[in-house]
Formats: C-alpha cells, sequence, structure tokens
C-alpha cells in the first residue's frame, strides 16, 4: 500500500468547522482515485493533509507503511509528488530550471543539481513531449503548456504517488482532455493518482476509484461506477443530474438539466 | 547537461569576469580621483611597492593618500556593496517577491538606533559600529521569534511582524533624535543614517570581513535551494524541502551580510533593491548566476557612487543622497521595461 489514512480528523481553527472526519482511504500502486465534492468541502485540504502540508488533528497517514510524522520532508518527497494548481511564480525561470527544482528530495541543502540529474530532466521533458519549451520563461508559456511542465517537474522527483489539485481547472476542453490522458497513462505505468475534481465526467473517464467528501466532512470511497450515481450527484451538487450511457463515448456520461 | 545550458553557464560566467574586469578599472579610477590627483600609473606602483614591501618612485604624501585614505574607502564600500546586493537577492528570494530589499526584517533600523544610542553615550569608531551591528542582529531577532511565539511558520507572519518591528524603530529612533543634542549628536546621527565612508578604517573592514565572508559563502553553496524557496513555502515543501531551517540559514546569512556593512557605512538605501533587479535582466532568477553578479554590481555600483560623492563637492555628500537619486529614476526604467510581464 502506498498511501493509507486510518481515521484523520483535520480543522483549521478550534472551534470552527471539522473539515475531514474520521477519513479513510488507501492507495495502491497503479490506482487512480479521483475525489469529488462540492466547492468548499476540503478536497484540497484533504490533498493537502495527505502531502502532509496540513498538520492532522488526529489520525495516521502512512506512505509505503511508514507514518509520515516520523519522516522528514525529504523522505516525504521521495515518495509523494504534488501537482498544485496553475500558478505563476515571482520570478521567470525556464521550464528546464523550473522541472529541475523536482530533483530537490534527492540534493543536499549546500549542494547543487548534477549531470544525473539534468540528463533526467532532459529525458523526462521529452517523454513528454515538451523538449521545446526547455529554455522558455515558465512565466510565459500558456496554462496547458504550464500544466505539463509541473507535471514533469512531479516526474523527475520519482515518486510512487503524485496528487493532482483540480489539474483541470483553469484549462481549455482540449487541455484538459489531453492532461486526463496523461493522468492515465501515469496510472498505467504504476503510479498511485489522487486527484481532486469539480467534474463527474473526469471521475467516470478515469475510471479506479472515486471518492465523495461532503460538507460533514465524511468520505466515501468506492469503485468509481458505485460511487457515482444519480443520487450520490445530487446530494453532492444540490441539482438533479442525469447519468446516461453514450454509446459513441462508450462511457456514462453526466449531463446537467436545462436551465 | 545538455549543450544549451552550458553555453549558458559560460554565457554567466564570462558575464561575470567582464564585471570583475569592470570592477577593476573603477578600482584604478578611484584610486586616481579626488582633491589630491594621481596618476594611474603612480597608482598601481604604490599598491604594488606596498602590498609586496619594496617601495618604489612615490612620495610620502602620494602613499599617505593612497594607502590610509583611498583603499580602505574602496575597499568598504565594493564590500558594502557587494553584501547589500547579495542579500537583496537573498530577501528577494526568501520572501518571493521582487519588491523586497535587505532592510525588510529591521537590520537597518536596528543598526541605526544601536548607532544612535552609541553617538549619544559619545562612542565613536569601532564601538559605534558595534552597537550598530548588535541593534541590527537584535531587531531582526526579535521580527523573526513574533510569529514563533504566535505559533505560525508563514511568510506573511514574518513580513507583518517585520512592519510591526520596522514601525516602533523608527519611533525609538524619532524620540532618540528628540531627547539627542541638536548642535552635534542629532547631526551625527542624521549623517550616520544616511551612510558614509569617510570615516572607515582598515581596523573597521577587518572586524567585519568575517561576519560579511562567510555567511556570503553559505549563502552561495545554498544558492539552489533559494530557488526553491522562491516558489512559496507549500511548493518548496512537498519539493523535499525543510522550510524552517532553509529560511532561517537564509535569513541569518543575509542578515549578518547586511548588519556588518550597515554597521561600517551607515544605513545606504536602494542597492538591496535595484541591483537584484538589475542582475537578474542580464543573467535570469537563478540564484547561483545571480548571487555573484549582483554581487559584481553592487560593489561597483556602490563604488562609483562613493567616488563621486568624495570629489563632487568640497564638503564630502552622504552616500544614500546619490544612491537615491540614481536608484530611484533607474528602478523606474527597471519597471517600465518589466511593466508587461509585472501585471
Amino acid at each position: 500500500m502506498i498511501i493509507e489514512a486510518e481515521n484523520i480528523n483535520f480543522t483549521y481553527t478550534k472551534g470552527t468547522r471539522q473539515i475531514l472526519k474520521d477519513v479513510n482511504l488507501t492507495l495502491e500502486e497503479g490506482q487512480v482515485m479521483s475525489i469529488l465534492g462540492p466547492n468548499g468541502a476540503g478536497k484540497s485540504t484533504l490533498l493537502n493533509c495527505i502531502a502532509t502540508l496540513n498538520e492532522l488533528d488526529s489520525g495516521t497517514i502512512k506512505l509505503c507503511g511508514k507514518d509520515v510524522r516520523k519522516m522528514k520532508q525529504k523522505e516525504v518527497a521521495a515518495i509523494l509528488s504534488y501537482v498544485p494548481q496553475n500558478h505563476i511564480p515571482a520570478f521567470s525561470y525556464t521550464v528546464f530550471n523550473f522541472v529541475l527544482m523536482g530533483r530537490a528530495p534527492k540534493v543536499g541543502m549546500f549542494e547543487k543539481p548534477k549531470t544525473e540529474d539534468f540528463e533526467i530532466v532532459a529525458k523526462v521533458l521529452k517523454e513528454l513531449g515538451i523538449s521545446e519549451l526547455a529554455d522558455k520563461p515558465y512565466t510565459e508559456i500558456s496554462g496547458g503548456e504550464r500544466q505539463q511542465a509541473t507535471i514533469a517537474r512531479a516526474l523527475v522527483q520519482e515518486p510512487k504517488a503524485i496528487l493532482f489539485d483540480e489539474p483541470t481547472a483553469h484549462l481549455d476542453f482540449g487541455n484538459q482532455i489531453k492532461t486526463l490522458r496523461t493522468i492515465k497513462s501515469l496510472a498505467e505505468k504504476g503510479y498511485a493518482i489522487i486527484i481532486t475534481t469539480h467534474n463527474p465526467d473526469h471521475a467516470i473517464m478515469l475510471g479506479g476509484t472515486t471518492a465523495i467528501l461532503d460538507k460533514k466532512g465524511h468520505l466515501s470511497v468506492g469503485p468509481t461506477e458505485e460511487i457515482i450515481t444519480e443520487e450520490t450527484l445530487k446530494k453532492v451538487y444540490d441539482t438533479k443530474l442525469k447519468l446516461s450511457y453514450f454509446d459513441e463515448a462508450g462511457r456514462l456520461v453526466c449531463i446537467p438539466p436545462n436551465l | 547537461m545538455d549543450t544549451n545550458s552550458k553555453k549558458k553557464n559560460f554565457y554567466a560566467i564570462g558575464f561575470d569576469l567582464l564585471l570583475f574586469a569592470v570592477l577593476l578599472g573603477c578600482i584604478v579610477i578611484a584610486l586616481c580621483a579626488g582633491k589630491y590627483p594621481i596618476t594611474p600609473k603612480e597608482s598601481i606602483e604604490v599598491i604594488f611597492g606596498e602590498l609586496f614591501k619594496r617601495g618604489g618612485a612615490y612620495s610620502e604624501m602620494t602613499k599617505n593618500v593612497v594607502i590610509g585614505l583611498r583603499v580602505p574607502r574602496i575597499i568598504a564600500s565594493i564590500l558594502c556593496g557587494m553584501m547589500l546586493a547579495m542579500s537583496g537577492v537573498a530577501y528577494q528570494s526568501i520572501f518571493k517577491n521582487p519588491l523586497v530589499s535587505p532592510d525588510f526584517l529591521g537590520v537597518s533600523n536596528g543598526a541605526c538606533i544601536g548607532a544612535a544610542i552609541a553617538i549619544l553615550m559619545g562612542l565613536s569608531g569601532i564601538y559605534l559600529s558595534g552597537f550598530a551591528f548588535i541593534g541590527g542582529i537584535l531587531a531582526v531577532l526579535i521580527t523573526v521569534m513574533i510569529p514563533t511565539i504566535m505559533k505560525s511558520d508563514s511568510n506573511i507572519m514574518l513580513v507583518l511582524s517585520g512592519v510591526i518591528v520596522g514601525g516602533a524603530m523608527s519611533s525609538i529612533l524619532g524620540f532618540i533624535k528628540y531627547v539627542a543634542d541638536p548642535e552635534t549628536e542629532l547631526a551625527a546621527i542624521t549623517y550616520w543614517t544616511m551612510g558614509s565612508f569617510s570615516y572607515v578604517t582598515i581596523a573597521e573592514i577587518k572586524s567585519v570581513i568575517f561576519t560579511m565572508l562567510i555567511p556570503m559563502i553559505i549563502l552561495f553553496a545554498m544558492s539552489w535551494w533559494l530557488d526553491i524557496l522562491s516558489m512559496g513555502e507549500s511548493e518548496a515543501k512537498t519539493l523535499g524541502a525543510n522550510i524552517s531551517v532553509v529560511r532561517n540559514v537564509a535569513i541569518a546569512c543575509a542578515t549578518l551580510m547586511t548588519a556588518s556593512s550597515v554597521c561600517i557605512s551607515g544605513t545606504i538605501g536602494w542597492i538591496g533593491l535595484v541591483i537584484p533587479h538589475f542582475a537578474r535582466m542580464c543573467v535570469g532568477p537563478n540564484n547561483t548566476k545571480l548571487i555573484p553578479t549582483a554581487g559584481l554590481m553592487g560593489g561597483i555600483f556602490l563604488l562609483l557612487v562613493d567616488t563621486v560623492t568624495r570629489t563632487i563637492s568640497i564638503a564630502e555628500m552622504p552616500v544614500s543622497i546619490l544612491t537615491g537619486l540614481i536608484g530611484a529614476p533607474f528602478y523606474a526604467i527597471l519597471l517600465y521595461k518589466q511593466r508587461k510581464t509585472l501585471s
């Protein structure tokens, strides 16, 4: 098991709403989990808890069987990559140097990346087909390209699991599908993957496991086709959604009603 | 390493060598310029003659001017310019904000108070420097401790406690100025807060050289991690950075460097803000390239400014007047050029 969360509870500040209540989840090699939930339910918070960015109230998270509280930040980063939501950093590093930062778990505090690290970056950029971006400033490429560069950075980290925080947000339709394809192929290569998304169709396309986080902090996890039903979607989005099988797509599709 | 980044490294090193040559040229100019004119040949003869203790065909007066007056100023202004520019680079990466300068966490304000107290006590020279140094370090320690007391580890908390400490410090400085004797002490405090190299001695330079150079070497050694820090806290953490260690070591180094320079020269504005910005435009944002380039540029800039202030008029002008007069419009030009990316 790569990621195990047992009975985790999380509140931001005392007296406010409990974001996560006795949440359990497990993730193994090659497994994709899509987390759905209404705005503000705490999908990103859950992801941040797993990434050890938030301190839990109680419960344990284990990575490859080891309690994260007993791990150094570098050990966590050697197992877990995090692809944050699209953002623009303050300084215009080139895509190559940006991706190179993914090698950090292997570089000492008073060291610099070595030839081997440069080679890995070049290799990953080539695999993702974005070698031509290498010398462009990260701040001046398109949102879709930035998404690819951030995925490249996650890969050079050589992790076992990758967490994506709303990987399809702010992307056009084509780039959303491209990103989902990349995610699926990564899972096929054996990475354990968790994504958060607002689109039930994305969960259906990815298959695997789906988890729904409600506003009370409960997480229900299961195989996507069992978890995503018209009934559960009604509860999550407070809107009547139709699920119907679409032959040409070869899958269920989620259709909102007319306005 | 692919050929492209190799080529870029060559470019950066070549650029630094060019800057180094410019610096040497500026040193010769600074040796010659002044109320007692010396030819470049003479100045170099004196330097080599005294360095290797073999003497030469130059007058005692020339020797005294070069070795006693100009050399200490030149060394001090280059070192201070380097320190301010490099710590500016570090601060800007730590706070992932290109608008931050080295006095962001209160070093300069604290140093001013230390110096002002020393002036009230009638101290001068190396004691005054010592008070300024301690004042600067104390101010930053207080700033850094506030988030710890409030049990928060975030940058924004650090920024805000910088504002708190800075505000308190300027009130205290105001109070000291208010009680100071306006004829002598107030004038000395005001002059000190505008920066000058008039009274710098070799002994003072020796007293700060290690607190300048050791942090500088550490900062350069960890320069790649400054890149990672500049991605923001949570991202740096997911990349495996032990944020509090990396950040605190970087802040400690940058603070020591700034405090060391402020305590021998007084506070000098603009260099730590403008030079890192300009260097970034020339060699890009990678701290490994940026720190040496910004250091050289800072050294050249402050050396030139100090040379101008001591030659332009009979009564010597404080350095900050000129760094501000040059720095502000220059910064405006830089921002104008980058206006599209800064939106």
